[in-house]
């Protein structure tokens, strides 16, 4: 068993080598297939990030009339914290409304000084929701249907932003599922390729496997070092997408950066590189010896 | 030990390659199968080593019917086989030594056996000095005696032979035709396709005659015959 195993991997790698030139267009092509998927995943994350930034800027504020007492409210927050929708809640008093609205209009004097004519504070206290994701905001807003709610909420801003949430809410859905599909698509399209050129490799050979059952061998020891060469390609693959693409992410990644703020994907990529790295060589790998596993098939007839 | 009895093959209904055919080969025998081109030779063989299934009839060999033996079992019986042909099918990323080597090492031979036989083999066919070099760089007769010590590599009890000699010049068949006569004496049945009459009469062995899927001569010590 562990002999048959040796002779197996041995002839595998030796005919890695003494076939090299067809070898390398096969981890070439693997190459630009891992290159391709990891890309796309990368993209994906960059997409992640952008829809993830554009829904952190939606949220709803829900005003509370001015005699509320200030319990009331951090009760309620509370309450809306323990939603499983919710991602956070910011309680703005009175007070610090006041303090924000003279911050954003200080250059304003007629405000400031129609302002300072009003012996008390007309601004009311309210709670800044955020969702967890931009298509709960509706959930979140029936809360308040229950109990007292309706005596002493003032307004929710969502009742004025909802279609703008709503379109923001289909936009970021959109842009996920095509960014999906397309990773899909092209993924698919690059083990397509991988496997008819490890099918060329193996339809090259095809005079040998009958040879090799002539003789004797049965179907694993002829399937097996094709099958070492596929996993061989993809390791090799594998090694020259990462080195290939670390000085590519380090020289592009603050470009994008610059064109999308709060993106950093070569950190992304630093990060995770283990993990990338772990994916891609299973990626290469799989491709490999399943491409060699399926495509040998029809040459082990008898 | 071995028989066909009644055996044909049709590869479409204007192509019958062998009809109704009936033999009886004994062990330690050399036969010689004889037969213009397209007379059913190489379809005989190739029923026998199972690279094709009869349409109708059977093949025993000891007892046994070929024709049964399940794909996955085909291994193990085309071990017990040596076999050689016109075209060598050696294999070509391989040496001579490797080529030899790869038939000892499907059957899980030892390491050390594999080496041990595999320079007795070349040694036999007189090739030792060829081991590192690869088909490419060997001539015809070399290929096929490097293919004759592969065929030899499983000690098989038949050596299969088609048209061994149908791509070599005169010298080098007659050291072929040596080769087969030596590894009958040391005990194998040789079963020997050829075209060639002057094999076939210098060899004063068992000649059995082909001619348009049927046998039509069966001699103990046969002649070419003209047809």
């Amino acid at each position: 068993m562990f002999t048959t195993l040796f002779r197996i991997t041995k002839a595998g790698c030796l005919n890695f080598w003494r076939n090299r030139w067809l070898s390398s267009v096969a981890y070439i092509i693997m190459t630009l297939a891992i290159f391709g998927i990891t890309s796309l995943l990368l993209v994906n994350v960059l997409i992640g990030s952008l829809t993830a930034n554009l829904e952190d800027k939606i949220d709803v504020s829900v005003y509370f009339n001015l005699d509320v007492p200030e319990e009331e409210i951090l009760k309620a927050r509370s309450d809306l914290v323990r939603l499983a929708e919710v991602r956070s809640v910011e309680y703005v008093s009175t007070e610090n409304a006041l303090k924000e609205f003279k911050e954003k209009h200080k250059d304003n004097v007629v405000l400031m000084q129609s302002l300072e004519e009003l012996d008390s504070n007309p601004l009311e206290a309210s709670l800044n929701i955020k969702a967890q994701q931009a298509s709960q905001y509706e959930t979140i807003v029936s809360f308040f249907d229950q109990g007292n709610y309706n005596e002493i909420i003032d307004k929710i801003n969502y009742m004025e932003n909802k279609a703008v949430i709503a379109r923001l809410a289909s936009i970021t859905r959109g842009i996920r599922q095509i960014g999906f599909i397309v990773l899909l698509v092209l993924a698919v399209l690059a083990v397509l390729v991988t496997f008819n050129t490890i099918r060329l490799t193996i339809y090259s050979a095809r005079r040998e496997i009958k040879v090799m059952k002539l003789v004797g061998a049965d179907n694993w020891f002829v399937r097996g070092p094709f099958i070492v060469e596929g996993v061989i390609y993809g390791l090799i693959a594998a090694v020259i997408t990462l080195f290939v693409m670390y000085p590519l992410l380090w020289y592009l990644s603050p470009k994008i950066t610059a064109y999308l703020p709060g993106t950093d994907l070569f950190y992304f990529f630093q990060k995770n590189i283990i993990s990338l790295f772990l994916l891609q060589i299973g990626i290469g790998v799989f491709l490999g010896a399943i491409s060699s596993y399926v495509a040998i098939r029809r040459y082990l007839t008898a | 030990m071995i028989e066909f009895k009644q055996v044909s093959k049709i590869y479409s209904p204007n192509c019958q390659a062998l009809d109704g055919i009936n033999l009886v080969i004994s062990e330690n025998e050399f036969v010689s199968i004889a037969g213009r081109s397209g007379a059913g030779k190489s379809t005989l063989i190739k029923l026998f080593i199972r690279e094709e299934l009869p349409s109708h009839g059977r093949i025993f060999w000891k007892g046994q019917d070929i024709c049964q033996i399940k794909d996955n079992h085909l291994p193990i019986w085309r071990r017990r086989i040596g076999m050689i042909f016109q075209d060598f099918r050696l294999l070509n990323e391989k040496t001579a030594y490797e080529n030899i080597a790869f038939a000892m090492e499907v059957s899980g031979r030892e390491e050390d056996e594999v080496e041990r036989d595999t320079s007795q083999l070349l040694k036999l066919v007189g090739l030792l000095d060829r081991a590192e070099h690869f088909p490419s760089q060997l001539s015809g007769g070399e290929k096929q005696r490097i293919a004759i010590a592969r065929a030899l590599a499983h000690r098989p009890e038949v050596l299969v032979a088609d048209e061994p000699t149908g791509n070599l010049d005169l010298l080098h068949t007659w050291e072929i035709v040596k080769l087969l006569i030596k590894i009958n004496e040391l005990g194998t049945t040789v079963i020997l396709s050829t075209h060639d009459r002057e094999i076939i009469n210098g060899l004063d062995k068992r000649v059995v005659t082909l001619e348009k899927g049927r046998i039509i001569k069966d001699d103990e010590k046969g002649k070419y015959i003209l047809f």
